[in-house]
């Protein structure tokens, strides 16, 4: 909806389209340094092993061969909440595990180099199952971690980082329930989100010490932010190169930059890391693993009385951001639910299975495809149907809940049930809906079943951001914001809200390029915070900048500030219209006029994204097929619909929807290995098998800033899941509580296999 | 050939191990067989030449063997996988990769770059010059595809943003077919 606006809401092309489709946007590999070598990384055969003895006299000795690095002589830097991650460790704790850097001139010869070094390892125990791992007597990954457990006290960045939900009285609330239900329920597919772009990083260090990386980030300045306590804050820039797909996955993932620093600094020299397809699956990051034992009581109309369980997360051999998944996830359970009483307790815990890392969703999609199967049965016993149950009870303006802060905000919010009311008139759910366990339809073999589900997300104003708005005489103004662009089309839409605000052509509009040298603070594109965050300060900054001309046109115009128009880089007095003065007549040309915007954390604006599904099952041959998905949300305000629609279709990629079918990481329990860790084996959706999708969008003005916005797109890929198995378990009549729901796993359920 | 050429920007004439030419969106090069910087060896996939040597990065690897699309381009008007096709296999083939679609001289995009300009048929774009090649050469083969040709023709192409919708909306703009519905 334009509402009277020049450029929000309205469709425009891309900042970058052309570049796009005429192959010359530059993602990192297209980039080369003079003087670049290439790093390669050897990687343990092992899950669990310590390196015994690492020979690399025969690797150094290969013409072209710059560095070979073991943990004996690399740069050694830690990170991680608590610290337990090294540029490389005498352990090795998974199957594709870092054990050796190299650098050489090119990628062949650091390739070649990896088969010349010898390495005697003393293989250990393994263990791949969170709850076997925190058993006693289970094999230890982390001497600091007893059971595999990480501890749970509080971090120094973030001392009540909120890591269990504990309020209220649980008994008295069960006591208070009409129906109790209790259940498992586990959501442990190790799914890969995969980009197409494998991770790289480029480090180079200058003579004074400082470094410069470039990266193919979502969020370039977190690189900076995240990399510096690690690295003796050293003096660090980040630029951000154009990034092939992200989905959370590529933000500062300390592994490879640590890594290609540490051969940087050795050589002297450039040094490029980037993964090939193979390294990208086995041995970069995953989502993480998530199983619930939970308990929960409601009342005939629907309230929830009390809620109580444990959370398991698996975080693989190493978790980069686990505590703060268990955060928001909580966090996110909260704004879902109003119920007064909880004791919902968490545990973080490592297993040698591939590492875990930020993915879209992020702990919320993991928490909530567990618990909701589970709140499912209450549903059921309730006789309660799950739309009108969602819609009572998701958070409301006035309703509180804990952040990932672990302080109480209370939501000053639009209210969701409108656009989860539209969403249902559009899917046909009142037809549809047949109760639970009971098919929509059923013809011979085929049997079709619908379910929904429903995420939101508080963290869209999540963190801090800063922006400066520069005007030149000639009309045209430059955003400084430290945005990268992966995908979600944000660098633009700063642009248009920029150009709104100046009242400029869209043309006359651009923004600076992701590099921490030329910009202020940015926090980075996350959970979809750069429609409110990164958007107000550049609002601000652009408002600021144009009080500043407009002060200096004030004089020249002999009107009053309040009395002055820009329209396309001229100014005029409102009711003499007649008489325009270019910019420049009040600037002179010698002079910018920059405005400052920052942002600072709000977590009282949560979003809201309702899932509708449609299933057809075979009952012969297990085979599940998606037909039809149906998209909910209120974001205020379309800043431009090609680019929401299109993150919004994100729901069928990046370890989304497709979690409840077939997207699965295989583990070969007697190498530790992947079994499907290729882009043969490991299943996506293909031109050939889209379902029907529409989206369904409100705009209902929240109060966010000046055009009531917020985001949506990266949780896109949370709801779907859980409706994926609520509509298979209502399409067979069997109640299924294990992703992803394989044909195997439906006939066994029917009791045919 | 070297006739219908516009450029030969790179000749060697007494190279023992040989050359191969390749003529790359209208422009011949001959390269010689070899291990050193600017040559082609025998292990050098077309995708490693086209972005190595020639440095035409526009010709995206993401899997590196074989499934994804990624580093589609055009041989002799068929599609084939750059990342698995050995170079020394391309000697007098003619290819087109996604930097010979617009044309350079006047700046003017092919119709299926500005349809997917115009419908913003991306999201990272990393996929985006391997799809934009299989479109065209479907649509080279049949100018007004049906929605299920569209689909067929683009369903080795690997899109994790899903930016399927709009891309098969951008192919029937550029093949005049905007009217069907989907
Ligand atoms: S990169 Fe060639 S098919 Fe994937
Ligand atoms: S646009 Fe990102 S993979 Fe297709």
């Amino acid at each position: 909806m334009a509402r009277g606006y020049r450029h929000i809401g309205k469709a425009t092309p891309r900042k970058d389209a052309r570049a796009i489709v005429t192959g010359k946007a530059p993602y990192i590999d297209d980039i080369r340094l003079t003087g670049m070598l290439f790093g390669k990384v050897l990687r343990s055969p092992h899950a669990h092993a310590v390196i015994k003895n690492i020979e690399t006299t025969r690797a150094e000795k290969l013409p072209g061969v710059k560095a070979v690095l073991t943990y004996k002589n690399v740069p050694q830097w830690n990170w991680g909440l608590p610290r337990h991650e090294s540029t490389l460790d005498s352990k090795v704790r998974y199957v594709g595990d870092s054990v050796a850097l190299v650098a050489a001139e090119t990628a062949e010869i650091a390739e070649a180099a990896l088969e010349l070094i010898d390495v005697e390892y003393e293989v250990l125990p393994p263990v791949y199952d969170a709850q076997e791992a925190m058993k006693p007597g289970a094999p230890q990954l982390f001497t600091q971690f007893p059971n595999n457990t990480l501890p749970p006290d509080p971090i120094k960045i973030d001392p009540k980082l909120l890591q269990h939900v504990v309020m209220g009285d649980v008994e008295k609330g069960f006591a208070e329930a009409d129906f109790v239900a209790e259940g498992s329920c586990s959501y442990e597919n190790f799914p890969h989100p995969l980009p197409p772009e494998p991770p790289g990083v480029i480090a180079e260090w200058g003579e004074l010490g400082e470094l410069t990386l470039y990266v193919a980030s979502q969020s370039a300045a977190m690189n900076k932010y995240t990399a510096q306590p690690v690295l003796g804050l050293a003096d660090i820039r980040v630029i951000g190169t154009q990034c092939g797909g992200s989905y959370g996955t590529k933000n500062a993932n300390l592994r490879p930059l640590t890594q290609a620093a540490a051969l940087a600094k050795v050589t002297r020299r450039p040094v490029f890391l980037y993964y090939n397809k193979v390294e990208h699956f086995e041995a970069y990051t995953v989502r993480l693993a998530s199983r619930i034992d939970i308990k929960v009581g409601i009342k005939k109309d629907g309230m929830v009385t009390a809620v109580s369980g444990e959370w398991i997360v698996g975080g693989g051999a190493y978790t980069e951001s686990g505590k703060y998944q268990i955060a928001v996830g909580l966090g996110e359970t909260m704004v879902l639910l109003r119920c007064p009483n909880w004791n919902l307790r968490s545990k973080l815990i490592c297993t040698n299975r591939i590492p875990t890392g930020v993915v879209r969703g992020f702990g919320g999609q993991e928490l909530e495809c567990a618990w909701l199967p589970v709140l499912s049965i209450a549903m059921e016993k309730a006789g309660l149907d799950p739309v009108e149950f969602f819609k009572k009870n998701y958070a409301k303006a006035g309703d509180g809940y804990f952040w990932r802060d672990g302080n109480w905000w209370v939501c000053r919010g639009v209210d969701y049930s409108k656009a989860m009311q539209k969403g249902a008139e559009v899917f046909g759910w009142k037809d549809k809906w047949k109760g639970w366990g009971v098919p929509t339809s059923i013809e011979g073999n085929k049997r079709r079943g619908v379910g929904v589900g429903v995420h939101g997300n508080a963290d869209v104003g999540e963190d801090d951001s800063e922006a400066w708005v520069k005007l030149s005489p000639d009309g045209r103004a430059i955003v400084h914001a430290c945005v990268s662009e992966s995908g979600p089309g944000q660098r633009s839409s700063l642009c248009k809200m920029a150009a709104e605000v100046l009242n400029l052509p869209l043309d006359r509009v651009n923004i600076t390029p992701p590099d921490t040298h030329v910009n202020p603070f940015e926090f980075g594109l996350v959970g979809s915070r750069g429609t409110f965050t990164v958007g107000s300060a550049v609002i601000q900054a652009a408002e600021d900048a144009l009080r500043k001309l407009l002060e200096l046109a004030a004089p020249v115009l002999g009107a009053r500030l309040e009395d002055l128009e820009t329209e396309d880089g001229l100014i005029y007095v409102r009711d003499k219209p007649e008489r325009k003065v270019p910019w420049r007549k009040v600037m002179g040309i010698a002079r910018t006029v920059t405005g400052l915007g920052r942002f600072e954390t709000d977590f009282s604006l949560p979003s809201c994204l309702m899932q509708f599904v449609e299933v057809e099952v075979d009952i012969e041959t297990g085979k599940t097929d998606l037909l039809r998905v149906v998209s909910a949300t209120d974001c205020g305000q379309i800043i431009d619909p090609l680019v929401l629609n299109g993150q919004l279709h994100g729901s069928l990629g990046a370890a989304g929807i497709d979690t409840a079918l077939y997207e699965e990481t295989i583990l070969d329990k007697n190498t530790g290995r992947v079994l499907n860790g290729n882009m043969l084996d490991y299943k996506w959706r293909t031109f050939l098998d889209l379902p029907q999708t529409q989206n369904v969008i409100l705009e209902t003005p929240i109060p966010s800033h000046r055009f009531h916005a917020i985001g949506i797109g990266e949780i896109a890929t949370s709801p779907g899941p859980s409706a994926v198995l609520m509509a298979i378990s209502n399409a067979i009549g069997k109640r299924i509580l294990d992703y992803p729901v394989t044909a195997s796993k439906i006939l066994k359920a029917l009791g045919k296999i | 050939m070297e006739g219908d050429s516009k450029v030969t920007i790179r000749r060697v004439k007494d190279s023992q191990k040989g050359s191969i030419s390749l003529t790359v969106n209208g422009w011949l090069y001959e390269l010689a067989v070899g291990d050193k910087p600017g040559e082609v060896a025998p292990s050098h996939t077309l995708a490693h030449t086209l972005r190595e040597t020639l440095r035409l990065t526009g010709t995206k690897i993401s899997c590196d063997h074989g499934a994804c699309g990624a580093c589609t381009v055009i041989m002799d008007g068929e599609t084939v996988l750059s990342c698995i096709t050995l170079t020394m296999d391309c000697d007098g083939k003619s290819i087109t990769t996604i930097e010979g679609l617009e044309d350079l001289e006047t700046g003017q995009l092919h119709p299926l770059q500005q349809a997917f300009i115009d419908n913003t048929a991306f999201q990272c774009g990393f996929c985006t010059p391997g799809i934009i090649m299989s479109a065209k050469a479907l649509l080279d083969e049949d100018p007004s595809p049906t929605e299920e040709a569209i689909k067929q023709a683009l369903s080795g192409n690997y899109c994790r943003c899903i930016s399927h919708y709009e891309v098969i909306k951008a192919v029937k703009e550029a093949s005049g077919r905007s009217d069907t519905n989907g």
